[in-house]
């Protein structure tokens, strides 16, 4: 196939479904090995040379009747869809529409893995202050122009060790609500060890949604998050967040855990939370260099054969009728962003700040301490040249890096994360590549999910490739 | 078809020259948080 061509599909085996992903319309085609070996060479308009290269295995008669429908796809523009360019609809600049606050520079736990120095972020512990947590407030409203929906993220170190500036700063935004008719969706993230049955229901009552930190099965979880002391915290917070859970009636939260290379069998880890009873999961891949829990190169076969238990065990727990919601295997596949979405990413330096305990504004919270990337204050702005940063921040989108701009992962990542970027290539036009490289299985795990599941649901489950890679 | 089956209604061609509302939730990519990536999202406008 010419070059061109090739970069316009994503064909792929998984779970022994064979995938078509036309990258420039989002059309995700389940296909026979017929098609897979097909798409080796078809560009569109060379059926004969098709014919020529595969005559061997498959019959004139069923190429013709294959390539006849590669054609139909064609024509609606569902192959081979025409590059995507910037809209017109992509700002030149961005709007704040959402904020994270470092509530507590300061943490009661002390995971190994924490990128914030155990909420220090290379600085003093410290905590936010109700002006601080105010400023940030009206900061938001004021940068957000006539949208509508704004959000903030009371996030640390711990945040429920700073509780009084989190009632305060949630009082403001629904007076502020009130009188601005903006919408605030409000999130907060815990370790779970100062959960109790007082902020639990004042959690509850205040609609706050909640991100819960664990890492799967008790051992694990004790080896990477003990306490201050020292001291395994597994059995305390799963108490504390069964509690948190019930009171809310399984709704609004996630459960996250993070892996390392000390928990490649992460599966476990998922099923150990799914069987606490825990039913909206996730689990991240840990981001960090030069350390013994990194993730490596050297371990992605074993990482991408963990993703393929992973689906298995999704999938069976799910026909089972003891399905759980998988953070990245949840797609909707036609409803997805706009384009527009897609280019802005995750808005980190011009959509999304992060404010650090004394009002400082950070492209986002894993910046946060990274002195060069401090762009102003809540107080007073942005910085003199600051401006500079967000609007480099903005342009740089996938069609604009040379990595990204014919990775056939574009739409789905949106480049994936700055502050990765930064740490490990020290420019956040350079992702991490094994970020990427893991970013991308779990992708194709995501299609293949939900590919599954949509035949499932039409009837179609008999539809399978002949042959199979598992 | 008999040797292909389109599983979506996809829409990505038909948002190269619209959308950018921006009411859409915040999409953080990082492994901290649970990393809401693009697309795992839904548009706002379609909810």
């Amino acid at each position: 196939m010419n070059k061109e061509m090739s970069k316009k599909i994503h064909k792929f085996v998984q779970n022994g479904m064979y995938i078509l992903l036309d990258i420039n319309s989002g059309a995700v085609h389940v296909i026979d090995e017929m098609i897979y070996d097909i798409m080796d060479y078809f560009d569109g308009e060379n059926d004969t040379e098709v014919i020529n290269n595969l005559s061997d295995k498959y019959s004139e008669g069923d190429l013709q009747e294959a390539l006849s429908e590669l054609h139909s796809l064609m024509d609606i523009n569902q192959l081979f869809a025409p590059d995507i360019a910037v809209p017109p609809t992509f700002k030149e600049k961005g709007l704040v529409k959402s904020l994270c606050l470092m509530t507590a520079h300061d943490c009661n736990m002390r995971c190994k893995y924490c990128f914030g120095d155990t909420g220090e972020y290379g600085g003093e512990r410290q905590l936010m202050s109700e002006e601080v947590g105010k400023a940030a407030v009206d900061y938001i409203i004021s940068h957000s122009g006539l949208r509508k929906h704004c959000e903030i993220d009371f996030f640390g170190g711990e945040p429920l060790i700073n509780m009084p500036l989190v009632k305060t700063v949630t009082e403001y935004v629904r007076k502020r609500e009130q009188e601005t008719g903006k919408v605030f969706k409000l999130t907060l993230t815990t370790n779970g060890l100062a959960l109790h049955d007082d902020n639990i229901k004042w959690l509850n009552d205040n609609n706050i949604s909640l991100v819960l930190s664990t890492d799967g099965r008790k051992e694990t979880h004790d080896n990477m998050r003990p306490d201050c002391g020292g001291q395994p915290t597994y059995d305390k917070i799963m108490k504390n967040f069964r509690k948190c859970v019930d009171s809310r009636h399984g709704e609004n939260y996630y459960m996250r855990g993070t892996y390392t290379a000390e928990n490649l069998d992460f599966t476990q880890d998922v099923k150990a939370m799914a069987d606490a009873g825990f039913d909206i999961l996730s689990m991240e891949p840990v981001v960090l260099k030069d350390s013994p829990y990194a993730l490596t190169e050297e371990m992605l076969p074993e990482i991408f054969a963990e993703y393929d238990r992973l689906t298995e065990f999704y999938l069976k727990r799910h026909r089972e009728g003891k399905g759980f919601f998988f953070f990245h295997f949840n797609m909707d596949l036609s409803n997805g962003p706009c384009v527009a979405k897609r280019l802005a990413g995750c808005g980190s330096g011009h959509e999304y700040y992060a404010v650090a305990a004394n009002g400082d504004l950070y492209p986002c919270h894993q910046f946060v301490g990274r002195k060069k990337y401090k762009l102003g204050d809540v107080f007073n702005d942005l910085d003199e040249g600051a401006e500079e940063i967000t609007r480099y921040f903005r342009e740089s989108h996938v069609l604009n890096k040379d990595k990204c701009k014919d990775c056939w992962a574009k739409f789905f990542c949106s480049g994936g994360c700055h502050a990765n970027a930064d740490l490990f290539n020290d420019d956040i036009r350079i992702p991490y590549e094994t970020g990427c490289a893991i970013q991308k299985k779990r992708l194709e795990c995501a299609l293949a999910v939900q590919a599954t599941l949509a035949l499932e649901k039409i009837g179609t489950k008999n539809f399978t490739p002949a042959t199979s890679n598992c | 078809m008999k040797h292909i089956q389109t599983v979506n209604a996809p829409t990505l061609q038909a948002t190269k020259n619209s959308g950018g509302c921006g009411e859409c939730q915040a999409s953080c990519q990082s492994a901290c948080k649970t990393s809401c990536t693009v697309g795992n999202q839904v548009c706002e406008s379609k909810k």
